[in-house]
């Protein structure tokens, strides 16, 4: 990084062309890694085909996903007898397409996982970097805070709180990052410390960078792919967390199609349709299967150092 | 010198739960929306004189400050408040639930060290061995799978298609053993009531490895991982060369070592455990303190959730404790 800086004050002009190819460079060198790993390839396309589902779920989905159809309710899936390829993974307790809520679940599953991550992503490692580059009283304040927040399973702490400000989508993405952006904190904090030590840093001071051009023009590039590492999958994380507390009712609330509160009313029916309850969950499982496996690839990848065997 | 190092670990325990104690507190009150209102709002017909009386048997009327100094010095007493909707301590609704929760997170931490700790040697000594291979992917199955949704699964196979084990409950009316420690198992081990036993272990074993699988996976991923590590150690050639047969060398040198790592991550793994059960014990009816939480969540019972919390966090924060004095006795290097 030094040598660039410098080569930058030089001729800023063959500089950009250079550091253009020099990213995509690693982009290309990046993406090659990527398809030598099949798993976390794997999961690369599953995971995008997932997110291409929701984005296009008016035009794809069979059935309008909140019609109820007395008629046909309880259906069974397609293969089984007494099913038709009409709605080809059944039908749930009030009729309604099971294909279709599975793919408009898919949209508050993905949007919930990716929205928390920006924004407790985007907050926890702003203020990580502000309290590793400066220490002091403000880090020992958020410190002890994330501490004290740390001291909740998480789970436990949503609930609590969903249960105070009622459901909702907005309500559960506010209450997520309330406590997520503490593990973006935490790495960004710490490897803003240790790589605050490192000789580039130094000669940046000595050149009279400002401080906050250090902290992010010449150390978060350096410390960007452990943030994204953590980001991917916590993305699963959140997917499932949004899922049970759909579940106990205190997510999304219907008649919105949710994975977890599609799972929770197949209950009732578990003796008779076991499909309402189980199909959304393999949906669930899927996704969250593909995130991980992208995640841990693109940790073996990216930051090898936390690599298990 | 470490006798001091683990009391002061000990102490910062009162200022964490304290902490923790303030923070549930103001953000009960910061949250939008009144108790009392919230409580009364789904019944509607209510005059403001009994909403009034209402706030006064619960100090809603006193200043915040007040109200916060009564919740902390009955914590203190062991003194949680008063249940909104049984009216009576949530101390004593809460110990009546811990018990089976306790059962249940016993039960569930055993399943998973009897399939993670097999499992992840085996893997680690025969690695890349089909063994290996499927013990991973199921490993990683379980750490995606959501704890609710394979409850489900293993209700519809075992319970409803074959038929062969309970779902619902800890055990049938007429055989709950005689209350002396309140884990079923234990108690009709000791009054020898071995029809009870029968009824209650079999009531455990769904929920069990529902909850437990997932920490089942955490724990296997990590014992491979560290166990491939030691494996490569000197003194594990060592022990080789010194003639002693393998069985001894993995299990008394090897595996000691590698459990070091292991019981960290069991540490943290507490804490899903403890989220879990509440999902878990609302599915399979298990009268515990998670679906106490839920059902107070619906009865709109603050109080209770309130108490439970605050018991949730105890457990967490004790639970973290003793793993890490534990972690000083597995290896001495190690300072807390």
């Amino acid at each position: 990084m030094t040598e660039l800086y410098i080569n930058e004050k030089s001729s800023n002009k063959t500089i950009k062309y250079s550091k253009g190819k020099m990213y995509w460079g690693r982009f290309k060198h990046f993406l090659k890694e990527l398809t030598h790993c099949r798993t976390a390839f794997l999961g690369a396309i599953i995971v995008l085909s997932f997110i291409l589902v929701a984005i296009f779920a008016s035009s794809i989905s069979p059935h309008d996903p909140i019609k109820a159809s007395i008629v046909n309710r309880l259906k069974p899936p397609f293969w089984i007898e007494g099913g038709n390829a009409d709605y080809p993974l059944g039908t749930d307790e009030i009729g309604r397409d099971i294909l279709s809520r599975i793919i408009y679940g898919g949209r508050i599953s993905i949007l919930v996982g990716l929205v928390t991550v920006g924004i407790s992503g985007f907050i926890g490692t702003l203020l990580g970097s502000f309290a590793g580059y400066y220490r002091g009283r403000f880090d020992e304040i958020l410190s002890r805070f994330s501490d004290l927040l740390l001291s909740f399973p998480y789970l436990i702490f949503a609930i609590f709180l969903m249960s105070i400000v009622g459901p909702g989508f907005f309500n559960l993405i506010v209450i997520l990052c309330f406590k997520s952006w503490v593990n973006f904190f935490r790495l960004s904090r710490g490897e803003m410390i240790s790589e605050k030590t490192k000789e580039y840093v130094e000669a940046a001071q000595a050149l009279g960078e400002s401080d906050i051009k250090i902290m992010f023009k010449e150390i978060l590039p350096n410390i960007i792919h452990s943030i994204l590492v953590l980001a991917t999958l916590r993305v699963g994380y959140f997917i499932i967390l949004e899922a049970s507390l759909s579940f106990l009712g205190l997510g999304i609330q219907p008649p919105t199609p949710a994975w977890g509160s599609m799972i929770n009313s197949g209950r009732a029916y578990m003796l008779s349709s076991w499909w309402v309850s189980t199909i959304p969950g393999i949906a669930l499982l899927i996704l969250v299967l593909s995130i991980n496996l992208l995640g841990e690839g693109l940790r073996d990848i990216l930051d090898p150092r936390l690599k298990l065997e | 010198m470490k006798g001091i190092k683990i009391l002061e670990r000990i102490l910062i325990v009162i200022p964490t739960m304290l902490a923790i104690a303030m923070l549930v507190f103001v953000l009960m009150r910061v949250m939008p929306g009144d108790p009392v209102d919230k409580m009364m709002g789904e019944s509607g017909n209510v005059s403001i004189e009994e909403i009034q009386s209402l706030k006064k048997e619960f100090n809603l009327d006193l200043p915040l400050f007040e109200q916060l100094k009564i919740f902390v010095t009955g914590i203190f007493h062991g003194d949680l408040g008063t249940s909104f909707q049984e009216r009576r301590p949530v101390w004593n609704i809460i110990m009546e639930k811990l018990p089976a929760t306790i059962e249940l997170a016993l039960g569930a931490f055993i399943f998973s060290l009897i399939i993670a700790v097999p499992i992840g040697v085996i893997s680690a000594v025969k690695q890349n061995s089909l063994i290996d291979r499927l013990g991973m992917a199921f490993s990683f199955l379980g750490i995606s799978a959501p704890a609710f949704w394979l409850g489900i699964i293993l209700i519809i196979i075992f319970a409803v298609n074959l038929n062969v084990l309970p779902v619902y409950g800890r055990s049938m009316f007429a055989s709950t053993p005689v209350h002396i420690t309140g884990l079923y198992v234990l108690d009709s081990i000791l009054s020898r009531n071995w029809l009870a036993l029968k009824d209650s272990f079999l009531h455990l074993i769904l929920p069990s490895i529902s909850l437990g699988a997932a920490q089942a996976s955490v724990i296997t991923r990590i014992l491979r991982s560290s166990m491939l590590e030691v494996l490569r150690a000197d003194y594990v050639t060592l022990a080789r060369t010194k003639g002693l047969s393998e069985y001894i060398v993995i299990t008394k040198h090897a595996l000691r070592n590698a459990l070091i790592p292991t019981v960290t991550v069991i540490g943290l793994q507490i804490g899903t455990l403890l989220g879990g059960n509440m999902i878990i014990e609302t599915i399979f009816g298990w009268p515990g303190l998670g679906r106490l939480v839920v059902t107070s969540i619906f009865n709109r019972d603050f109080p209770v959730i309130q108490g439970s919390v605050m018991f949730y966090a105890l457990i967490y924060v004790t639970a973290n404790l003793i793993v890490d004095i534990l972690y000083t006795y597995l290896n001495p290097r190690t300072t807390l």
